[in-house]
């Protein structure tokens, strides 16, 4: 078990490392580079040269990757272009957004999502199951934002229940407030993220419906729902907890077009706005700490699986 | 096609798509209106025979607008999956059959990919490239190779171990040919799946991408509208339904086909359902719901290499 932590460990700092390069060179496309940005349309070349001496953009690019590294190393994601504020302070207070916003969902979803397809898996040939099949393959079809903005004209427009977006400008200092201005977005990304977990756990109650270990538990005289809820659960169980770390990369990205739709000034509408503004040093820090965050994630459900199903602890 | 016609999620999905691409080749002839001309005292009128889905603000036809938006829908759709099949591909048969370090190195770059999130992936190429239907499609069509990768990846693994492989090496089949041959049939039916489960997701994402704003303005897309009607929403609501229900009818359509279409290719799950009446419930019981396949990370069994010493 502590080889394979080991081994996943070291496997995690390389995908880290391979990422941050990706990141690095991605950006290094952008045609106009932001010396030109900074200087503005007017600027002479001359002037142009200066801030890339400046910003250090005239260094070699395996001395500017260091330079950027080294500093994340001491938990500095760089300083934005445009306002100056270190990339570091701005994302913590960002966070405060979107880091609410993703675990909520997460656990809506969950609690939702997890018996409904425990359901569907068990009934799959009722009127009930196949309901519940035939709504959560609308849900993954409808894309997140039209759902928001739906949701908006009935509980903020209609029946004027629920602000239509935005975030207190003190954030969470006006706790009301900011719990009523994130209940739509959560419901919102919640029911994008539970109709894929649905079918995945129907899928897996399904398959764990046809193993032996079933066949057995209901020959030795337990009710089709007692085999299920004594062995079939804590099986079905493994797969969905893959599921819900693959799960955190799409909802990160699900993030950045909700916080448009409710105009919450979080991590993703920050990116889109930096992106728009050509804030290349702040867009190579977010994008960077957004895949460390997935990547952490995936290692921490690849130790749990481990940790649950003691088969894999075995053939390891 | 036949036997994806046989299942209802394959029949409905084969109509969606249909239509999707119907729209897509009428609006290039014929629309019942100019899409950008504006109309002022045509603004907001209601859904009509004239106006099958009213009128946006300026006066635009909507229905003439959603016509036109088919087109980029479709042609990103088109674009990213080709895109997504030939890298995936290629990558994913690559790191199977070559030696143990290179495949496996090459592995955990597809997991690194994978790991950024492809609309993340795709933002940054926008900001990089600007926001041309081109660049969409392969910011989209490379998130989803890598997921493309490693699905091939575990299948080729599978394809190997089979004894016809084994014989095709030992007969003098160089590695190229019995990939061609063996391995590329073998696994054509899971890619094919993938594909289109894959364009499904390619229309969710060129949706949200102009819906950001992040496309050209000049090119034509239901997220754009959508993005555009949200802003004058509190008067009008009404007008966000119909491109709205377009981005879910293409994606539903795509999803659907895929399943039927792996309802279709596994002959398993083709005896199945025709001994069963052919009735909702008998089509949505595959246990190998083709969307799951992707996600979950494959479980690394190497299989003998197939050149033979």
């Amino acid at each position: 078990m502590t080889l394979y932590v080991v081994r996943r460990l070291g496997l995690l700092l390389v995908a880290i490392v391979v990422t941050s390069i990706i990141v690095f060179l991605l950006l290094r496309l952008l045609p106009g580079d932001l010396a030109t940005v900074i200087g503005g349309t007017q600027a002479s070349p001359d002037r142009i040269a200066a801030i890339r001496q400046e910003l250090g953009l005239d260094r070699p690019l395996v001395v500017q990757y260091l330079d950027w590294v080294g500093g994340i190393l001491h938990g500095d994601f760089g300083v934005s272009a445009l306002n100056g504020e270190t990339v570091t302070s701005e994302l913590g207070r960002k966070l405060g957004v979107s880091v609410p916003l993703v675990l909520a969902s997460t656990l809506l979803s969950i609690v939702v999502a997890v018996p409904l397809g425990i359901i569907a898996g068990a009934r799959h040939r009722r009127a009930d199951g196949v309901g519940i099949s035939v709504v959560s393959q609308l849900g993954i079809a409808v894309p997140s934002f039209w759902a928001g903005l739906i949701l908006i004209v009935v509980f903020a427009v209609n029946l004027d229940a629920l602000p239509a977006g935005g975030f207190p400008r003190n954030g969470w200092g006006d706790t009301t407030v900011a719990v009523r201005s994130l209940v739509l977005p959560v419901v919102t990304l919640a029911l994008a993220q539970g109709a894929v977990l649905l079918r995945f756990v129907r899928s897996a109650t399904l398959d764990v419906l046809h193993q032996d270990y079933i066949r057995t538990a209901r020959a030795k005289g337990l009710t089709r729902s007692q085999a299920l809820y004594r062995h079939g659960l804590r099986n079905a169980s493994l797969p969905i907890i893959s599921i819900l770390g693959v799960q955190v990369a799409s909802l990160i990205a699900g993030v950045v077009v909700i916080e448009r739709v409710f105009n919450l000034p979080g991590v993703g509408q920050m990116l889109v706005r930096d992106i728009g503004s050509r804030d290349l040093e702040k867009v190579q820090g977010t994008v960077l700490l957004i895949a460390i965050i997935v990547l952490v994630i995936g290692f921490i459900v690849d130790v749990l699986h481990r940790i649950a199903d003691p088969r894999l602890r075995v053939v390891a | 096609m036949k036997h994806v016609w046989r299942s209802w999620p394959g029949r409905i999905g084969v109509v969606l798509v249909s239509i999707l691409v119907l729209g897509a080749l009428v609006s290039l002839v014929w629309t019942p209106y100019d899409p950008t001309r504006v109309v002022p005292r045509d603004k907001w009128l209601p859904v009509s025979w004239a106006h099958p889905f009213g009128t946006d603000g300026a006066g635009k036809d909507l229905l003439s607008q959603v016509l036109v938006g088919a087109r980029t829908t479709l042609v990103v759709a088109l674009a990213s999956v080709v895109i997504a099949a030939v890298l995936g591909l290629s990558l994913g048969i690559l790191s199977a059959i070559t030696p143990r370090y290179v495949g496996e190195s090459l592995a955990h770059l597809i997991d690194v990919l994978i790991a950024l999130p492809t609309l993340i992936l795709a933002l940054v190429f926008l900001a990089a490239l600007g926001g041309s239907i081109w660049t969409v499609s392969l910011a989209i069509g490379l998130g989803s190779a890598a997921v493309l990768a490693r699905v091939v990846r575990a299948e080729v693994s599978r394809v190997l171990t089979n004894d016809y492989i084994l014989t095709a090496a030992a007969s003098g089949s160089s590695t190229y040919r019995t990939v061609w041959r063996h391995v590329i049939p073998n696994i054509a039916p899971t890619v094919i799946v993938q594909l289109s489960l894959f364009a499904a997701l390619a229309v969710l994402a060129e949706a949200a991408l102009s819906y950001l704003g992040l496309t050209q303005v000049s090119t034509p897309s239901w997220g754009r509208m959508l993005g555009t009607l949200q802003e004058t929403m509190t008067v009008e609501p009404r007008a966000v339904v119909f491109p709205g229900l377009a981005v879910l009818a293409a994606t539903l359509g795509f999803n659907l086909l895929g399943d039927g279409l792996r309802d279709a290719v596994d002959p398993r799950l083709r005896g199945r359902a025709a001994s069963v009446s052919p009735t909702f419930s008998s089509v949505v019981d595959g246990v190998d719901d083709p969307a799951l396949v992707a996600l979950p990370a494959a479980p690394d069994v190497r299989p003998m290499d197939i050149e033979v010493p």
